[in-house]
């Protein structure tokens, strides 16, 4: 395989010394979608904001190719309604020529919204508008925080859609945050389960009953997914402690697991 | 030329010329304020500078210079403070706001032997205006100008979504540094205008003025300059013909414009 875009070793990210992203080892290539899923408070958005360069990390280390472009869309586009700013006017910030934005905003389905203000789009547009941005830079390596929240439901198995047909168009790799499991597995070639460290990876079939997936998901859910079964480097006892200590995590005293 | 020899002999022009210099610096940096609700910290900076009269006071600098470097330092202070998250940013700004003023207050008592005039320090002064002073006013919007020239789509793209703004390259916090060193500019330079206590209602009416109209943002700093420079203009007028205090009645007649503007239009176009 090619190099990959981004390498991450035992990547640690800690606040006040409790670790939000605990040692994750990665690598991202060209044409990779991956997904990384979890509860509430795992790090997933830390994470990604570690290796967009937004968030520093303590330990471990973290390899960009050489003259990488990210693309990266935000989890929300809060702007202050006091700041004036048409669609065409927040595109050509991103500093390309004003084709290059409207073919993006064709891309994505917003190129009738470029004389809008930017205050008055609906959460799908929004998003639409934030993947266009992302694009007109002709990124290596797309990154997308939770891209279809406030999405209705058909719009985010569209915009999984988009992604994916994107990928295909760019041959970037793309890396995602998202909650929605059902769609996330539909669309996503890797899935990554955070909770702090990545408990569980793999393809979307495999993963969905593995022991730590459901675990962290729950078995109804677990069970709606998929069929195939995997083998899991660890589990976890009643108190999110780790009880098979055979890789990896042998030094670690507790996975600190939300349990609900 | 004898005609501008004229005009800066008399004191009321050199007023009108050094307010209508301020506005056009307070226009750009007004939008600044109000669009990264800055308004409390620009407040703080402008207390400040009292701090700043009475240490160039002290060691004998420039008056201008000295309120530059310790509105400089104070907002250095201030972005650490933030940055450990001890306090609430406006608990913080609260307390370094008034301990500055206080503290230059309690120094400059201190000094009997130095005159100055502490209302017009406060409020803002008509005759005050010298020479010295519109050189100073012209060169530091010389510098703010050049300064918002060079990096403006970085100064707003960092305004609009400062992460994204990070991932594309874009030197977020040099730029913020940046926009607190014209701010501490524009503080040292209006105060003689408008006085200490109400430079920042001279960076926020206008800008907030100028969004009811506006349809993007270079727009909307266009007319906060164009706003600015009536409200400069008016209030100098008045305080010359009513003999009121400069300071408030810059303030007022840009407070007046506001309702006028806010009253008419219907809405704001974006």
């Amino acid at each position: 395989m090619s190099e990959a875009l981004a390498t991450l070793q035992q990547l640690t990210v800690a606040f006040d010394g409790r670790a939000i992203v605990d040692r994750v080892d990665l690598a991202i290539y060209r044409g990779d979608i991956i997904t990384v899923i979890g509860p509430n408070g795992a790090g997933k958005t830390t994470l990604i904001k570690a290796i967009l360069g937004i968030q520093k990390h303590q330990q471990g280390s973290l390899i960009l190719q050489t003259g990488l472009t990210i693309g990266y869309v935000p989890q929300h586009l809060t702007l202050e309604p006091t700041l004036p700013l048409s669609v065409r006017r927040f595109m050509l910030l991103s500093g390309q020529p004003l084709a290059g934005c409207i073919d993006s905003l064709g891309k994505t389905g917003v190129e009738h919204l470029i004389d809008a203000s930017v205050h008055h789009l609906s959460g799908g547009e929004k998003q639409r508008l934030l993947l266009a941005r992302a694009l007109a830079r002709k990124p290596d390596l797309l990154v997308l925080d939770e891209p279809a929240q406030g999405v209705d439901i058909n719009g985010q198995a569209a915009l999984y859609d988009l992604i994916r047909d994107l990928r295909d168009q760019l041959n970037c790799g793309v890396l995602m945050v998202s909650h929605d499991l059902h769609l996330v597995m539909a669309a996503t070639d890797k899935v990554i389960c955070l909770n702090q460290h990545i408990c569980c990876s793999g393809y979307p079939a495999d993963i969905s009953h593995d022991p730590a997936f459901i675990e962290t998901f729950g078995r109804p859910v677990a069970e709606s997914l998929a069929v195939y079964h995997h083998n899991h480097n660890h589990s976890h006892d009643l108190h999110g402690d780790v009880i098979n200590k055979s890789q990896g995590h042998s030094d670690q005293g507790s996975c600190g697991h939300a349990h609900h | 030329m004898p005609i501008i020899d004229a005009l800066l002999n008399d004191f009321f022009w050199r007023a009108l010329l050094g307010g209508l210099g301020v506005a056009l610096v307070a226009g750009p940096l007004g939008c600044f304020v109000v669009w990264r609700r800055m308004a409390y910290f620009g407040d703080t900076l402008a207390h400040s500078a009292l701090l700043g009269i009475a240490l160039s006071f002290l060691i004998s600098v420039p008056m201008n210079l000295g309120v530059i470097v310790t509105c400089v330092l104070l907002s250095i202070v201030l972005v650490l403070f933030q940055r450990s998250r001890v306090l609430a940013t406006d608990t913080l700004l609260g307390i370094l706001a008034h301990s500055a003023l206080a503290i230059g207050l309690v120094a400059l008592s201190f000094m009997p032997d130095i005159r100055f005039d502490l209302t017009g320090l406060l409020f803002g002064d008509l005759l005050a205006m010298s020479r010295t002073d519109l050189l100073w006013i012209y060169g530091g919007a010389g510098v703010i100008l050049t300064l918002l020239a060079l990096f403006w789509r970085g100064l707003l793209m960092s305004t609009i979504h400062a992460e994204l703004a990070k991932v594309e390259g874009v030197q977020v916090e040099r730029l913020r540094l940046i926009l607190m060193l014209m701010f501490s500019i524009v503080i040292a330079v209006a105060m003689k205008i408008v006085g200490v206590l109400l430079i920042t209602a001279l960076l926020i009416i206008p800008a907030a003025t100028a969004r009811r109209l506006a349809g993007n943002p270079e727009h909307m700093v266009g007319m906060a300059v164009g706003f600015g420079c009536l409200a400069i203009t008016g209030g100098l007028s008045m305080s010359w013909f009513l003999d009121t205090p400069a300071g408030p009645s810059v303030v007022v007649t840009a407070f007046c414009v506001f309702v006028l503007v806010y009253g008419s239009a219907r809405r704001a176009p974006a």
